[in-house]
């Protein structure tokens, strides 16, 4: 089956110079399918108007598409329609929720809100091995309200030091914020234990799926979290949009950081009164063609199968990681069994950037730098690493060429092993 | 191989790349002359430089730099520590100024060896846009701390 949904990728069609495309960074964004292009062509010619308002034929079409795609996510990460709030990226969602806690410690948000509150003497926790989009945010949180913040180390086969994890997250933790899998070494995490701790003390779990929704299947209420951001551009969908997952009491008392239209019930003069969520969360004009190609994105995932797409990830992740290891000159971060299609490594004597030049340069794309996972790099004594991964529309020859090309990169960079050794 | 990545990693560069002319501890504080100081970081890619650069009475200068990036950035901090070896600042300022163009013609640009010797070498970079701060990274800490050291020579 999924030799055949190649066909389904146009850009995978594209040649580099003489060489065809192997596409191995869908860690960073995905390739869409042709079904969700169309979409946005039909959008634009059939459905177009400005949704939750007016009275007019096209308006209620373009509403009840913004609507439907709510019910793909709900149906794809379970829980209700009203627990799927649209965002520009992961990153907002990530930031809606630290900033809404920032304004229910300053007492916004009134009596609903105060569950929120965090202070001096209060801590957040989340993992040396997040993206900087869940650590940037609570670093400010904790600076903004005095609270602590504190993480779980990576151990060296790349998983998470659950050691301490009765230490660190304890009676003072009020948040708990961690990544299901890592973006950098494609571990996946035991949320399960985490989440249980957190129960444990009380703190609230913020999941950041953004890696685990494209690639297996994701329940989040049967994960137990609180909060949970991905994005659609990762998971076979467009650019400019995220979601923002939640608990529905905890979503409707969350203070809203973007206010104005579309999100209040009553205005006056003086003040405002917010409407519940999803659209308390949701100001300003929303973007309806997203939503609509989001929404055939997930139905194009749900008819393949996640449970599938994961299978077939981690036939390809054992081709690259058999075949890496007969490279000499090759370390790859972290070994954890558990895993989606990502592999991070450093190549001996060569820089990140000049090895993903010459993959480059035979037709192979993967990321290189520190993949906004600066702390992470450094954990692994390096500043940056090149990563590859997949997708469901790679195969095995994707991989054997990335292997060939990479094979090539010491060579050519006249990188002997006694000088990468010095 | 293609030949825009002959052209982009000449053995110039590769040469530079490894064996690094002026990569050597700073002397911070115990720079005995006019001196400047500057620490630039390439925030796409997390390239790294840190350049100290040391005005002489008889109008020489030395640079002094450590880093951390690809093999672009690295070799052009060696071509940059070099040329500043045998030339003045007056001479530097123009050899950045032509280098800074050659970097943003896209590749449309005969470099001047003449000016740039061992820079003309980075003539391929300038057609992968990518690249161009790569290059350029050792450049603008050089210019930085050349202006403190002038700055510094004039209070003198």
């Amino acid at each position: 089956m999924f030799a055949r949904l190649r066909n389904d990728f146009p850009i995978l069609d594209t040649r580099i110079g003489e060489s065809p495309l192997s596409y191995l960074d869908s860690g960073a964004t995905s390739q869409k399918p042709q079904c969700v292009i169309d979409t946005f062509t039909e959008y634009y010619s059939q459905r177009n108007a400005a949704v939750h308002r007016g009275a007019h034929s096209l308006a209620v079409m373009a509403t009840e598409a913004f609507e439907a795609g709510r019910d793909a996510v709900a149906n794809l990460v379970g829980g209700a329609p009203e627990q799927v709030c649209w965002t520009k990226n992961a990153t907002e969602a990530l930031n809606i929720v630290a900033l809404g806690i920032d304004r229910a410690s300053r007492g916004l948000g009134g009596d609903e809100a105060a569950r929120f509150a965090l202070g001096p003497g209060d801590s957040i926790v989340v993992t040396e091995m997040e993206h900087h989009a869940n650590l940037v945010p609570w670093q400010q949180l904790a600076r903004s309200t005095g609270a602590r913040l504190r993480w779980l180390p990576v151990t060296d086969s790349g998983e998470l030091d659950l050691t301490d994890l009765g230490g660190i997250v304890d009676a003072t933790t009020k948040v708990f914020a961690f990544t299901h899998v890592s973006n950098v070494l494609g571990t996946i995490n035991p949320v399960e234990t985490l989440v249980a701790r957190a129960r444990e003390v009380g703190a609230l779990v913020v999941l950041d799926a953004c890696q685990s929704v494209p690639h297996m299947p994701v329940d989040f209420p049967a994960l137990d979290v609180d909060f949970a951001a991905f994005s659609a551009h990762k998971a076979l969908g467009p650019t400019g949009l995220g979601v923002l997952w939640g608990r529905t009491e905890l979503l409707d008392s969350l203070p809203p950081v973007l206010t104005g239209g579309s999100m209040i019930t009553t205005v006056t003069m003086d003040e405002a009164e917010f409407m519940p969520a999803p659209q308390r969360f949701e100001a300003g004009t929303q973007p309806v063609a997203e939503v609509a190609a989001f929404a055939t994105a997930l139905g194009y995932l749900a008819e393949v199968g996640l449970d599938k797409v994961l299978d077939h990830e981690r036939e390809l992740v054992r081709v690259l990681l058999d075949g890496i290891a007969e490279i000499p000159g090759i370390r790859v971060l972290g070994s954890a069994e558990n895993r989606i299609g990502a592999v991070a490594f450093d190549v001996a004597g060569v820089h990140a950037h000049d090895v993903g030049q010459y993959l480059d340069s035979q037709g192979v794309a993967v990321r290189v730098g520190h993949h906004c996972a600066q702390p992470l790099h450094r954990r692994f004594g390096v500043t940056a690493s090149t990563r590859a991964s997949t997708y469901l529309y790679n195969d095995v020859e994707d991989c054997r060429r990335f292997l060939t090309a990479l094979a090539e990169v010491r060579p050519f960079f006249g990188v002997t092993d006694a000088e990468a050794a010095s | 191989m293609t030949d825009q990545m002959q052209q982009l990693y000449q053995q110039v560069i590769l040469d530079h790349s490894r064996a690094r002319t002026g990569n050597a501890a700073l002397l911070r504080e115990a720079a005995a002359g006019a001196h400047g100081y500057s620490h630039q970081v390439n925030p796409t890619c997390g390239d790294e430089i840190e350049l100290e650069t040391e005005l002489e009475t008889g109008g020489g200068l030395s640079v002094r730099w450590t880093g951390d990036g690809c093999s672009i950035s690295m070799a052009s901090a060696s071509v940059l520590a070099e040329l500043a070896a045998e030339s003045t600042a007056e001479r530097m300022l123009e050899i950045e100024a032509k280098f800074h163009e050659l970097m943003h013609s896209r590749g449309t640009m005969e470099a001047d060896e003449e000016i740039l010797g061992d820079a003309a070498a980075f003539t391929g970079v300038s057609k992968f846009p990518a690249r161009i701060k790569c290059a350029l990274l050792a450049w603008m800490a050089f210019k930085d701390a050349l202006s403190q050291a002038q700055s510094s020579l004039e209070e003198k």
